[in-house]
Protein backbone atom coordinates (compact mmCIF):
# COMPACT_ATOMS: atom_id res chain seq x y z
CA UNK A 1 0.00 0.00 0.00
CA UNK A 2 1.06 3.64 -1.29
CA UNK A 3 1.51 6.39 1.10
CA UNK A 4 -0.74 9.59 1.17
CA UNK A 5 1.68 13.18 1.33
CA UNK A 6 1.39 13.35 4.77
CA UNK A 7 2.81 10.25 5.63
CA UNK A 8 4.94 10.78 3.85
CA UNK A 9 6.32 14.05 5.80
CA UNK A 10 6.50 12.49 8.69
CA UNK A 11 8.18 9.60 7.42
CA UNK A 12 11.21 11.47 6.12
CA UNK A 13 11.04 13.64 9.11
CA UNK A 14 11.38 10.53 11.34
CA UNK A 15 13.40 8.54 8.96
CA UNK A 16 11.35 5.87 9.07
CA UNK A 17 8.18 4.65 7.31
CA UNK A 18 4.81 6.15 9.52
CA UNK A 19 1.64 5.60 8.71
CA UNK A 20 -1.91 7.49 10.26
CA UNK A 21 -2.90 7.12 13.23
CA UNK A 22 0.46 6.76 14.77
CA UNK A 23 1.57 9.27 17.31
CA UNK A 24 4.91 10.45 17.09
CA UNK A 25 7.19 13.67 18.94
CA UNK A 26 8.16 15.50 15.83
CA UNK A 27 10.54 18.02 15.60
CA UNK A 28 9.23 20.98 14.25
CA UNK A 29 10.67 23.15 11.01
CA UNK A 30 8.77 26.21 12.58
CA UNK A 31 6.53 27.76 15.11
CA UNK A 32 4.82 30.89 14.93
CA UNK A 33 3.09 33.34 17.43
CA UNK A 34 1.30 36.21 17.40
CA UNK A 35 -0.20 38.99 19.60
CA UNK A 36 -3.23 37.56 20.93
CA UNK A 37 -1.93 33.65 21.61
CA UNK A 38 1.59 34.69 22.33
CA UNK A 39 1.62 36.53 25.59
CA UNK A 40 0.21 33.03 26.74
CA UNK A 41 2.63 30.79 24.59
CA UNK A 42 5.37 32.68 26.37
CA UNK A 43 3.48 32.39 29.74
CA UNK A 44 3.35 28.54 29.13
CA UNK A 45 6.99 28.29 27.93
CA UNK A 46 8.47 30.06 31.34
CA UNK A 47 6.08 28.05 33.51
CA UNK A 48 7.06 24.81 32.05
CA UNK A 49 10.95 25.98 32.99
CA UNK A 50 11.85 27.00 29.77
CA UNK A 51 15.11 29.45 29.63
CA UNK A 52 15.79 29.71 25.67
CA UNK A 53 14.04 28.42 22.95
CA UNK A 54 14.73 25.76 20.83
CA UNK A 55 16.12 27.97 18.06
CA UNK A 56 15.77 31.38 17.62
CA UNK A 57 15.81 30.77 13.64
CA UNK A 58 12.81 28.74 13.96
CA UNK A 59 10.25 30.88 15.60
CA UNK A 60 8.49 33.20 13.49
CA UNK A 61 6.73 36.37 15.70
CA UNK A 62 4.51 39.05 14.25
CA UNK A 63 1.69 41.26 15.33
CA UNK A 64 -1.42 41.12 13.62
CA UNK A 65 -4.51 41.06 15.54
CA UNK A 66 -4.25 44.44 17.33
CA UNK A 67 -2.45 46.45 15.29
CA UNK A 68 -1.38 49.33 15.94
CA UNK A 69 -2.77 48.88 19.54
CA UNK A 70 -5.81 49.24 20.03
CA UNK A 71 -6.03 49.50 23.48
CA UNK A 72 -3.01 49.42 26.56
CA UNK A 73 -3.81 45.66 27.18
CA UNK A 74 -3.00 45.73 23.92
CA UNK A 75 -0.29 47.70 24.20
CA UNK A 76 0.98 46.00 27.12
CA UNK A 77 0.94 42.20 25.00
CA UNK A 78 2.69 43.87 22.66
CA UNK A 79 5.23 44.52 25.14
CA UNK A 80 6.28 41.50 26.67
CA UNK A 81 6.52 40.03 23.38
CA UNK A 82 9.20 42.48 22.44
CA UNK A 83 10.77 42.33 25.39
CA UNK A 84 10.67 37.90 24.61
CA UNK A 85 12.04 38.75 21.11
CA UNK A 86 15.04 40.54 22.66
CA UNK A 87 15.87 38.27 25.19
CA UNK A 88 15.56 35.14 23.00
CA UNK A 89 17.15 37.15 19.80
CA UNK A 90 14.06 36.06 18.05
CA UNK A 91 13.12 38.18 15.01
CA UNK A 92 10.10 39.98 15.24
CA UNK A 93 8.48 41.42 12.17
CA UNK A 94 6.68 43.86 15.19
CA UNK A 95 3.20 45.24 13.30
CA UNK A 96 5.25 45.79 9.95
CA UNK A 97 4.65 43.11 8.04
CA UNK A 98 0.64 41.83 7.59
CA UNK A 99 -1.24 38.84 8.80
CA UNK A 100 0.61 36.25 10.46
CA UNK A 101 -0.21 33.71 7.66
CA UNK A 102 0.50 35.59 4.73
CA UNK A 103 4.45 36.45 6.21
CA UNK A 104 4.54 32.56 7.24
CA UNK A 105 4.16 31.71 3.30
CA UNK A 106 5.48 35.03 1.10
CA UNK A 107 8.76 35.03 3.72
CA UNK A 108 9.39 31.26 2.60
CA UNK A 109 9.19 30.31 6.27
CA UNK A 110 6.65 27.64 5.49
CA UNK A 111 8.41 25.01 2.59
CA UNK A 112 7.65 21.65 1.10
CA UNK A 113 8.42 18.56 3.43
CA UNK A 114 8.61 21.09 6.37
CA UNK A 115 6.32 20.50 9.72
CA UNK A 116 5.02 23.96 10.94
CA UNK A 117 3.05 24.86 14.06
CA UNK A 118 1.54 28.01 14.61
CA UNK A 119 -0.84 29.43 17.21
CA UNK A 120 -3.68 30.24 15.30
CA UNK A 121 -6.00 28.04 13.77
CA UNK A 122 -5.44 28.71 10.35
CA UNK A 123 -1.59 27.91 10.19
CA UNK A 124 -3.18 24.92 7.49
CA UNK A 125 -2.92 27.37 5.06
CA UNK A 126 0.78 26.58 5.13
CA UNK A 127 -0.34 23.54 3.08
CA UNK A 128 -0.17 25.40 0.05
CA UNK A 129 3.77 25.59 0.31
CA UNK A 130 3.55 21.86 0.54
CA UNK A 131 3.76 22.07 4.53
CA UNK A 132 2.20 20.02 7.02
CA UNK A 133 1.30 23.13 9.40
CA UNK A 134 -2.00 22.77 11.72
CA UNK A 135 -2.43 25.62 14.60
CA UNK A 136 -2.21 24.42 18.46
CA UNK A 137 -3.31 26.40 21.21
CA UNK A 138 -0.88 28.34 23.46
CA UNK A 139 0.20 25.75 25.95
CA UNK A 140 1.15 23.55 23.19
CA UNK A 141 3.21 26.35 22.15
CA UNK A 142 5.11 26.49 24.96
CA UNK A 143 6.02 23.41 24.71
CA UNK A 144 7.02 23.73 21.06
CA UNK A 145 9.03 26.73 21.67
CA UNK A 146 11.07 24.80 24.89
CA UNK A 147 11.47 21.79 23.13
CA UNK A 148 11.38 22.31 19.28
CA UNK A 149 8.95 19.44 19.11
CA UNK A 150 5.49 18.27 19.51
CA UNK A 151 2.89 14.60 19.59
CA UNK A 152 1.11 14.15 16.55
CA UNK A 153 -1.32 11.88 15.87
CA UNK A 154 -0.39 11.39 12.14
CA UNK A 155 -3.92 12.08 9.95
CA UNK A 156 -5.65 10.27 7.61
CA UNK A 157 -6.01 11.82 4.48
CA UNK A 158 -9.52 12.72 2.55
CA UNK A 159 -8.50 13.46 -1.33
CA UNK A 160 -10.18 16.07 -2.78
CA UNK A 161 -10.05 16.25 -6.45
CA UNK A 162 -11.38 19.16 -8.73
CA UNK A 163 -12.16 19.12 -12.31
CA UNK A 164 -12.73 21.65 -14.57
CA UNK A 165 -12.16 25.19 -15.69
CA UNK A 166 -13.50 28.27 -13.22
CA UNK A 167 -16.56 29.79 -15.13
CA UNK A 168 -16.21 33.90 -15.34
CA UNK A 169 -16.24 35.55 -11.84
CA UNK A 170 -15.99 32.27 -9.90
CA UNK A 171 -12.83 31.13 -8.18
CA UNK A 172 -11.00 29.57 -5.74
CA UNK A 173 -13.02 31.04 -2.41
CA UNK A 174 -16.02 29.65 -4.33
CA UNK A 175 -14.62 26.96 -4.50
CA UNK A 176 -13.56 26.43 -1.06
CA UNK A 177 -16.71 27.42 0.26
CA UNK A 178 -18.58 24.46 -1.99
CA UNK A 179 -16.32 22.20 -0.42
CA UNK A 180 -17.25 23.13 2.82
CA UNK A 181 -20.65 22.84 2.35
CA UNK A 182 -20.37 19.52 1.59
CA UNK A 183 -17.65 18.09 3.89
CA UNK A 184 -19.63 19.74 6.56
CA UNK A 185 -18.00 21.54 9.83
CA UNK A 186 -16.81 18.62 11.43
CA UNK A 187 -16.32 16.16 8.33
CA UNK A 188 -12.89 16.22 8.45
CA UNK A 189 -12.03 16.20 11.98
CA UNK A 190 -8.52 14.68 12.73
CA UNK A 191 -8.00 14.62 9.14
CA UNK A 192 -6.15 15.77 6.16
CA UNK A 193 -7.37 17.56 3.11
CA UNK A 194 -5.35 17.24 0.47
CA UNK A 195 -6.55 19.35 -2.63
CA UNK A 196 -5.37 18.04 -6.26
CA UNK A 197 -6.79 17.50 -9.59
CA UNK A 198 -6.27 19.62 -13.19
CA UNK A 199 -7.67 22.57 -11.40
CA UNK A 200 -5.82 22.67 -8.34
CA UNK A 201 -2.73 22.15 -10.53
CA UNK A 202 -3.59 25.39 -12.84
CA UNK A 203 -4.44 27.57 -9.33
CA UNK A 204 -1.56 30.10 -8.34
CA UNK A 205 -0.45 30.19 -4.72
CA UNK A 206 -2.89 32.50 -3.89
CA UNK A 207 -6.03 30.20 -4.47
CA UNK A 208 -4.50 27.77 -3.30
CA UNK A 209 -3.72 29.62 0.12
CA UNK A 210 -7.62 30.60 0.18
CA UNK A 211 -8.19 26.63 -0.47
CA UNK A 212 -5.90 25.23 2.57
CA UNK A 213 -6.55 28.74 4.91
CA UNK A 214 -10.31 27.12 5.20
CA UNK A 215 -9.56 23.32 5.68
CA UNK A 216 -9.56 24.49 9.48
CA UNK A 217 -13.55 25.09 8.84
CA UNK A 218 -14.43 21.56 8.34
CA UNK A 219 -12.40 20.47 11.28
CA UNK A 220 -8.93 19.29 9.45
CA UNK A 221 -5.93 19.14 10.99
CA UNK A 222 -4.33 20.42 7.88
CA UNK A 223 -4.68 21.43 4.29
CA UNK A 224 -2.09 20.64 1.95
CA UNK A 225 -1.37 20.57 -2.04
CA UNK A 226 1.45 18.66 -3.56
CA UNK A 227 4.34 20.66 -4.62
CA UNK A 228 4.58 21.06 -8.06
CA UNK A 229 6.04 23.26 -10.74
CA UNK A 230 4.00 26.52 -9.51
CA UNK A 231 5.04 26.03 -6.04
CA UNK A 232 8.60 25.35 -6.26
CA UNK A 233 8.48 28.80 -8.54
CA UNK A 234 7.07 30.97 -5.86
CA UNK A 235 9.71 29.36 -3.28
CA UNK A 236 13.08 29.57 -5.55
CA UNK A 237 12.55 33.50 -4.89
CA UNK A 238 11.97 33.07 -1.60
CA UNK A 239 14.82 30.24 -0.51
CA UNK A 240 17.36 28.17 -1.85
CA UNK A 241 15.87 25.06 -1.72
CA UNK A 242 16.46 21.79 -4.09
CA UNK A 243 12.74 20.62 -5.66
CA UNK A 244 12.34 17.17 -4.68
CA UNK A 245 9.53 15.17 -5.55
CA UNK A 246 6.85 15.08 -2.88
CA UNK A 247 3.39 13.31 -3.59
CA UNK A 248 0.45 10.75 -2.81
CA UNK A 249 1.07 7.70 -4.56
CA UNK A 250 -1.42 6.31 -6.95
CA UNK A 251 -2.94 3.48 -4.12
CA UNK A 252 -2.59 5.78 -1.02
CA UNK A 253 -5.00 4.93 1.72
CA UNK A 254 -7.25 7.59 1.27
CA UNK A 255 -9.84 7.68 4.22
CA UNK A 256 -12.45 9.49 1.35
CA UNK A 257 -11.94 10.53 -1.60
CA UNK A 258 -14.65 13.41 -2.97
CA UNK A 259 -14.69 14.68 -6.55
CA UNK A 260 -15.87 18.90 -7.51
CA UNK A 261 -16.35 20.10 -10.88
CA UNK A 262 -16.04 23.77 -10.99
CA UNK A 263 -16.90 24.09 -14.77
CA UNK A 264 -21.13 25.37 -13.96
CA UNK A 265 -20.14 26.84 -10.35
CA UNK A 266 -21.87 29.74 -9.13
CA UNK A 267 -20.30 31.99 -7.01
CA UNK A 268 -21.01 30.63 -3.34
CA UNK A 269 -22.36 32.74 -0.22
CA UNK A 270 -21.86 30.91 2.98
CA UNK A 271 -25.04 32.48 5.20
CA UNK A 272 -25.02 32.74 9.05
CA UNK A 273 -23.72 31.34 11.74
CA UNK A 274 -21.83 28.57 10.18
CA UNK A 275 -18.94 28.25 7.36
CA UNK A 276 -20.27 25.07 6.00
CA UNK A 277 -23.97 26.89 4.90
CA UNK A 278 -22.31 27.65 1.38
CA UNK A 279 -25.26 28.16 -1.08
CA UNK A 280 -25.12 29.58 -5.01
CA UNK A 281 -25.05 33.73 -4.35
CA UNK A 282 -28.68 33.82 -6.59
CA UNK A 283 -30.46 32.38 -2.99
CA UNK A 284 -29.36 35.10 -1.18
CA UNK A 285 -28.85 37.66 -3.80
CA UNK A 286 -30.39 40.72 -2.90
CA UNK A 287 -30.10 40.81 0.73
CA UNK A 288 -28.66 44.49 2.07
CA UNK A 289 -24.99 44.30 3.94
CA UNK A 290 -24.29 47.83 5.61
CA UNK A 291 -20.32 46.65 5.80
CA UNK A 292 -18.40 45.27 3.22
CA UNK A 293 -14.79 43.61 4.03
CA UNK A 294 -11.97 42.22 1.46
CA UNK A 295 -9.21 41.31 3.09
CA UNK A 296 -7.63 38.69 5.76
CA UNK A 297 -5.27 35.68 5.56
CA UNK A 298 -8.28 33.61 3.49
CA UNK A 299 -8.37 36.49 0.82
CA UNK A 300 -6.07 39.95 1.32
CA UNK A 301 -3.63 38.87 -1.75
CA UNK A 302 -3.00 40.90 -4.64
CA UNK A 303 -4.69 38.16 -7.07
CA UNK A 304 -7.94 38.77 -4.72
CA UNK A 305 -7.41 42.32 -4.90
CA UNK A 306 -6.91 42.54 -8.27
CA UNK A 307 -10.37 40.19 -8.83
CA UNK A 308 -12.17 42.76 -6.74
CA UNK A 309 -10.64 45.98 -8.50
CA UNK A 310 -11.60 44.01 -12.19
CA UNK A 311 -15.37 44.03 -11.01
CA UNK A 312 -14.98 47.63 -9.38
CA UNK A 313 -14.03 49.17 -12.95
CA UNK A 314 -14.53 52.54 -13.04
CA UNK A 315 -17.95 52.35 -10.39
CA UNK A 316 -18.69 53.69 -6.86
CA UNK A 317 -19.50 51.99 -3.86
CA UNK A 318 -23.14 52.31 -2.53
CA UNK A 319 -22.70 55.26 0.03
CA UNK A 320 -25.16 52.83 2.23
CA UNK A 321 -21.92 50.65 2.28
CA UNK A 322 -18.95 50.64 4.43
CA UNK A 323 -16.52 49.24 2.43
CA UNK A 324 -13.47 48.54 4.11
CA UNK A 325 -10.22 46.70 2.03
CA UNK A 326 -6.93 45.36 3.92
CA UNK A 327 -4.65 43.88 2.05
CA UNK A 328 -3.18 41.15 4.26
CA UNK A 329 0.54 42.00 3.93
CA UNK A 330 3.05 44.94 2.81
CA UNK A 331 4.11 43.48 0.28
CA UNK A 332 0.93 42.57 -1.52
CA UNK A 333 -0.37 46.01 -0.63
CA UNK A 334 2.48 47.16 -2.33
CA UNK A 335 1.83 44.96 -5.52
CA UNK A 336 -1.41 46.22 -5.67
CA UNK A 337 -0.64 49.90 -4.85
CA UNK A 338 1.73 50.06 -7.87
CA UNK A 339 -1.33 47.91 -10.10
CA UNK A 340 -3.22 51.18 -9.66
CA UNK A 341 -5.84 49.50 -7.30
CA UNK A 342 -5.62 51.31 -4.07
CA UNK A 343 -6.22 54.45 -6.01
CA UNK A 344 -9.28 52.55 -7.49
CA UNK A 345 -10.58 51.35 -4.14
CA UNK A 346 -10.07 54.76 -2.35
CA UNK A 347 -11.68 56.84 -5.03
CA UNK A 348 -14.89 54.18 -5.12
CA UNK A 349 -14.94 55.15 -1.63
CA UNK A 350 -13.58 52.67 0.28
CA UNK A 351 -11.25 52.74 3.46
CA UNK A 352 -8.21 51.33 3.02
CA UNK A 353 -6.47 50.12 6.06
CA UNK A 354 -2.78 49.09 6.23
CA UNK A 355 -2.31 45.42 6.39
CA UNK A 356 -3.71 43.85 9.16
CA UNK A 357 -6.49 40.99 10.47
CA UNK A 358 -8.90 43.66 10.10
CA UNK A 359 -12.77 43.10 11.05
CA UNK A 360 -12.57 39.42 11.07
CA UNK A 361 -10.56 39.46 14.55
CA UNK A 362 -14.11 40.93 16.14
CA UNK A 363 -12.42 43.14 18.22
CA UNK A 364 -9.84 45.34 16.77
CA UNK A 365 -11.86 47.63 14.46
CA UNK A 366 -14.89 47.55 11.95
CA UNK A 367 -17.49 46.22 14.38
CA UNK A 368 -21.31 45.54 13.81
CA UNK A 369 -23.88 46.62 15.83
CA UNK A 370 -27.20 44.47 16.55
CA UNK A 371 -29.18 43.43 13.56
CA UNK A 372 -26.76 45.04 10.84
CA UNK A 373 -25.07 42.53 8.40
CA UNK A 374 -21.57 42.10 7.07
CA UNK A 375 -20.35 40.65 3.60
CA UNK A 376 -16.80 39.05 4.54
CA UNK A 377 -14.34 37.20 2.21
CA UNK A 378 -12.65 36.28 5.63
CA UNK A 379 -12.94 32.65 6.95
CA UNK A 380 -15.90 32.93 9.47
CA UNK A 381 -19.32 33.77 9.90
CA UNK A 382 -19.93 32.92 13.38
CA UNK A 383 -22.37 34.92 15.70
CA UNK A 384 -20.37 37.43 16.79
CA UNK A 385 -17.29 36.80 14.92
CA UNK A 386 -17.36 40.64 13.43
CA UNK A 387 -19.01 42.09 16.85
CA UNK A 388 -22.21 42.18 18.19
CA UNK A 389 -23.85 38.50 18.18
CA UNK A 390 -27.03 39.89 17.03
CA UNK A 391 -25.38 40.88 13.79
CA UNK A 392 -24.81 38.88 10.53
CA UNK A 393 -22.19 37.68 8.53
CA UNK A 394 -22.31 36.10 5.40
CA UNK A 395 -19.02 35.08 3.42
CA UNK A 396 -17.99 35.17 -0.57
CA UNK A 397 -15.27 36.07 -3.27
CA UNK A 398 -13.74 39.26 -3.45
CA UNK A 399 -15.78 39.16 -6.74
CA UNK A 400 -18.55 38.94 -4.93
CA UNK A 401 -17.78 41.40 -2.02
CA UNK A 402 -17.04 43.82 -4.89
CA UNK A 403 -20.16 43.38 -6.77
CA UNK A 404 -22.38 44.01 -3.41
CA UNK A 405 -20.34 47.07 -2.15
CA UNK A 406 -21.19 48.83 -5.41
CA UNK A 407 -25.03 47.63 -5.15
CA UNK A 408 -25.53 47.69 -1.54
CA UNK A 409 -27.19 44.39 -1.83
CA UNK A 410 -25.64 40.79 -2.09
CA UNK A 411 -25.32 40.37 -5.92
CA UNK A 412 -24.11 38.40 -8.36
CA UNK A 413 -20.92 39.49 -9.55
CA UNK A 414 -21.64 38.52 -13.26
CA UNK A 415 -24.41 40.46 -13.40
CA UNK A 416 -22.65 44.01 -12.90
CA UNK B 1 -23.39 21.02 40.16
CA UNK B 2 -25.30 21.14 37.09
CA UNK B 3 -25.52 20.35 33.23
CA UNK B 4 -25.20 23.64 31.01
CA UNK B 5 -26.76 21.95 27.80
CA UNK B 6 -25.41 23.23 24.62
CA UNK B 7 -26.05 22.73 21.16
CA UNK B 8 -24.26 21.32 17.97
CA UNK B 9 -20.92 23.53 16.61
CA UNK B 10 -20.52 25.86 19.97
CA UNK B 11 -17.45 27.63 18.54
CA UNK B 12 -14.18 29.47 20.21
CA UNK B 13 -16.47 32.83 19.34
CA UNK B 14 -19.36 31.97 21.26
CA UNK B 15 -17.69 30.89 24.76
CA UNK B 16 -15.32 33.82 24.75
CA UNK B 17 -15.44 36.69 21.87
CA UNK B 18 -12.42 37.79 20.10
CA UNK B 19 -12.60 41.60 22.13
CA UNK B 20 -12.06 40.17 25.42
CA UNK B 21 -8.90 38.32 23.91
CA UNK B 22 -6.04 40.51 25.66
CA UNK B 23 -7.49 38.88 29.00
CA UNK B 24 -5.66 35.58 30.22
CA UNK B 25 -6.64 35.53 33.57
CA UNK B 26 -9.42 32.41 34.22
CA UNK B 27 -11.28 34.57 36.42
CA UNK B 28 -11.46 37.47 34.09
CA UNK B 29 -11.95 35.52 31.33
CA UNK B 30 -15.00 33.52 33.35
CA UNK B 31 -17.13 36.89 33.47
CA UNK B 32 -17.79 37.00 30.28
CA UNK B 33 -18.06 33.51 28.97
CA UNK B 34 -20.80 32.97 26.79
CA UNK B 35 -21.48 36.81 26.44
CA UNK B 36 -24.12 37.67 24.27
CA UNK B 37 -25.21 34.02 23.41
CA UNK B 38 -25.89 32.85 26.96
CA UNK B 39 -25.57 36.02 29.49
CA UNK B 40 -27.33 33.89 32.66
CA UNK B 41 -24.40 31.64 32.45
CA UNK B 42 -21.63 33.46 33.40
CA UNK B 43 -23.62 34.97 36.53
CA UNK B 44 -24.98 31.08 37.73
CA UNK B 45 -22.52 28.95 36.65
CA UNK B 46 -21.49 27.48 40.49
CA UNK B 47 -17.91 25.35 40.85
CA UNK B 48 -18.13 21.38 39.47
CA UNK B 49 -21.01 22.25 37.17
CA UNK B 50 -20.56 20.35 33.86
CA UNK B 51 -20.94 21.92 30.27
CA UNK B 52 -22.65 18.87 27.78
CA UNK B 53 -22.37 20.19 24.30
CA UNK B 54 -23.74 18.49 20.83
CA UNK B 55 -21.58 17.79 18.04
CA UNK B 56 -17.95 19.59 16.96
CA UNK B 57 -18.11 21.15 20.62
CA UNK B 58 -15.06 24.27 20.67
CA UNK B 59 -14.72 24.49 16.40
CA UNK B 60 -13.16 27.25 14.85
CA UNK B 61 -10.46 29.44 16.67
CA UNK B 62 -7.20 27.75 18.64
CA UNK B 63 -7.57 30.36 21.52
CA UNK B 64 -7.25 29.03 24.80
CA UNK B 65 -8.94 31.48 26.42
CA UNK B 66 -11.84 29.66 25.54
CA UNK B 67 -11.00 26.70 28.06
CA UNK B 68 -9.46 28.78 30.52
CA UNK B 69 -12.79 30.98 30.74
CA UNK B 70 -15.01 28.09 31.22
CA UNK B 71 -12.18 26.53 33.89
CA UNK B 72 -12.33 29.87 35.41
CA UNK B 73 -15.96 30.03 36.06
CA UNK B 74 -14.73 26.19 37.92
CA UNK B 75 -16.01 24.16 35.61
CA UNK B 76 -13.34 21.33 34.80
CA UNK B 77 -15.47 18.61 33.14
CA UNK B 78 -16.99 18.99 29.43
CA UNK B 79 -19.04 16.42 28.11
CA UNK B 80 -20.02 16.33 23.92
CA UNK B 81 -20.55 13.95 21.49
CA UNK B 82 -17.28 15.03 19.49
CA UNK B 83 -14.90 17.93 20.18
CA UNK B 84 -13.07 20.22 17.55
CA UNK B 85 -8.90 19.23 17.76
CA UNK B 86 -7.43 22.14 18.83
CA UNK B 87 -9.96 22.85 21.13
CA UNK B 88 -10.13 18.84 22.51
CA UNK B 89 -6.00 19.47 23.31
CA UNK B 90 -6.19 22.92 24.97
CA UNK B 91 -8.22 21.34 27.22
CA UNK B 92 -6.64 18.69 28.22
CA UNK B 93 -3.48 20.71 28.30
CA UNK B 94 -5.12 23.41 30.75
CA UNK B 95 -6.68 20.53 33.03
CA UNK B 96 -10.23 20.76 31.65
CA UNK B 97 -11.26 16.94 30.83
CA UNK B 98 -12.98 17.02 27.43
CA UNK B 99 -15.02 13.50 27.95
CA UNK B 100 -17.04 12.04 24.75
CA UNK B 101 -20.11 10.79 24.93
CA UNK B 102 -21.88 9.69 21.74
CA UNK B 103 -25.26 10.01 23.40
CA UNK B 104 -24.64 12.96 24.77
CA UNK B 105 -27.38 14.72 23.29
CA UNK B 106 -29.97 12.62 24.94
CA UNK B 107 -28.65 14.56 28.22
CA UNK B 108 -30.68 17.57 29.39
CA UNK B 109 -29.52 21.46 30.91
CA UNK B 110 -30.19 21.22 34.43
CA UNK B 111 -29.63 17.82 34.98
CA UNK B 112 -26.62 15.91 37.36
CA UNK B 113 -23.95 14.36 36.43
CA UNK B 114 -21.78 11.86 38.07
CA UNK B 115 -18.80 10.73 36.02
CA UNK B 116 -17.47 6.51 35.88
CA UNK B 117 -14.29 7.48 34.50
CA UNK B 118 -13.18 3.75 35.24
CA UNK B 119 -15.89 2.28 34.57
CA UNK B 120 -16.16 4.14 31.56
CA UNK B 121 -20.02 5.49 31.85
CA UNK B 122 -21.41 8.68 32.99
CA UNK B 123 -25.12 8.72 34.54
CA UNK B 124 -27.46 11.48 34.05
CA UNK B 125 -31.03 11.71 35.45
CA UNK B 126 -30.67 7.73 37.04
CA UNK B 127 -29.67 6.59 32.90
CA UNK B 128 -26.44 5.31 31.88
CA UNK B 129 -24.48 6.74 28.62
CA UNK B 130 -21.21 4.90 27.69
CA UNK B 131 -17.86 7.36 27.43
CA UNK B 132 -15.04 7.09 25.09
CA UNK B 133 -11.91 6.58 26.58
CA UNK B 134 -8.79 9.59 26.29
CA UNK B 135 -6.34 8.78 23.70
CA UNK B 136 -3.25 7.08 25.43
CA UNK B 137 -0.41 9.53 25.08
CA UNK B 138 -2.67 12.03 26.49
CA UNK B 139 -3.26 10.37 29.72
CA UNK B 140 0.04 11.43 31.13
CA UNK B 141 -0.43 15.04 30.35
CA UNK B 142 -4.27 14.41 32.30
CA UNK B 143 -2.26 12.44 35.05
CA UNK B 144 -0.37 15.56 35.33
CA UNK B 145 -2.67 18.35 35.72
CA UNK B 146 -1.71 19.44 32.48
CA UNK B 147 1.00 20.16 29.51
CA UNK B 148 2.79 22.74 32.14
CA UNK B 149 3.21 20.12 34.77
CA UNK B 150 3.70 17.12 32.63
CA UNK B 151 6.87 20.01 30.97
CA UNK B 152 8.10 21.26 33.92
CA UNK B 153 10.33 18.04 35.06
CA UNK B 154 10.91 17.09 31.47
CA UNK B 155 14.49 17.92 30.22
CA UNK B 156 14.07 16.48 26.88
CA UNK B 157 11.34 14.58 24.70
CA UNK B 158 11.45 11.49 22.61
CA UNK B 159 11.83 13.09 19.48
CA UNK B 160 10.82 10.44 16.54
CA UNK B 161 14.45 10.91 14.72
CA UNK B 162 16.28 9.90 17.36
CA UNK B 163 14.50 7.03 18.66
CA UNK B 164 15.58 5.51 15.57
CA UNK B 165 19.41 5.66 15.98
Amino acid sequence: MGATIVEKIFSRKCGRDIRAGEVVMTPLDGAMIHDITGPLAIQKFYEMGGTKVFDPRRVIMLFDHQIPADSIAAAENHVYMRRFAVEQQIHNYDIREGVCHQVVVEKGRAAPGEIVVGADSHTCMYGAAGAFATGVGSTDMGFALKYGALYFKVPETIFAEVSGKFPKRVGAKDLILSIAADIGADGATYQAIQFAGKTISKLDMAGRMTCCNMAIEMGAKAGIVEPDKITWKYMKARRSLKPFALASDKDADFIDKRTYDVSAMEPQVAVPHNVDTGVPVSTVAGIPVDQVFIGSCTNGRFEDLEEAAAVVGKKKFSSNVRVIIIPASRDEYLKALRAGFIEKFVKAGALVEAPCCGPCMGGAFGLLAPGEVSLSTSNRNFKGRQGSTEGKVYLCSPSTAAASAITGVITDPREV
Amino acid sequence: MRVWKFSDNIDTDAIIPGRFLTIYDPKELAKHAFEGTRDEYAKKVKPGDIIVGGKNFGCGSSREHAPLALLGGGVKVIVAQSFARIFFRNSINTGVLPVVCKEADRIADGQKITLNIKKGFLEADGRQFPIEPVPEFMQGIIDAGGLVEYAKNLPEVPVCTKSQR
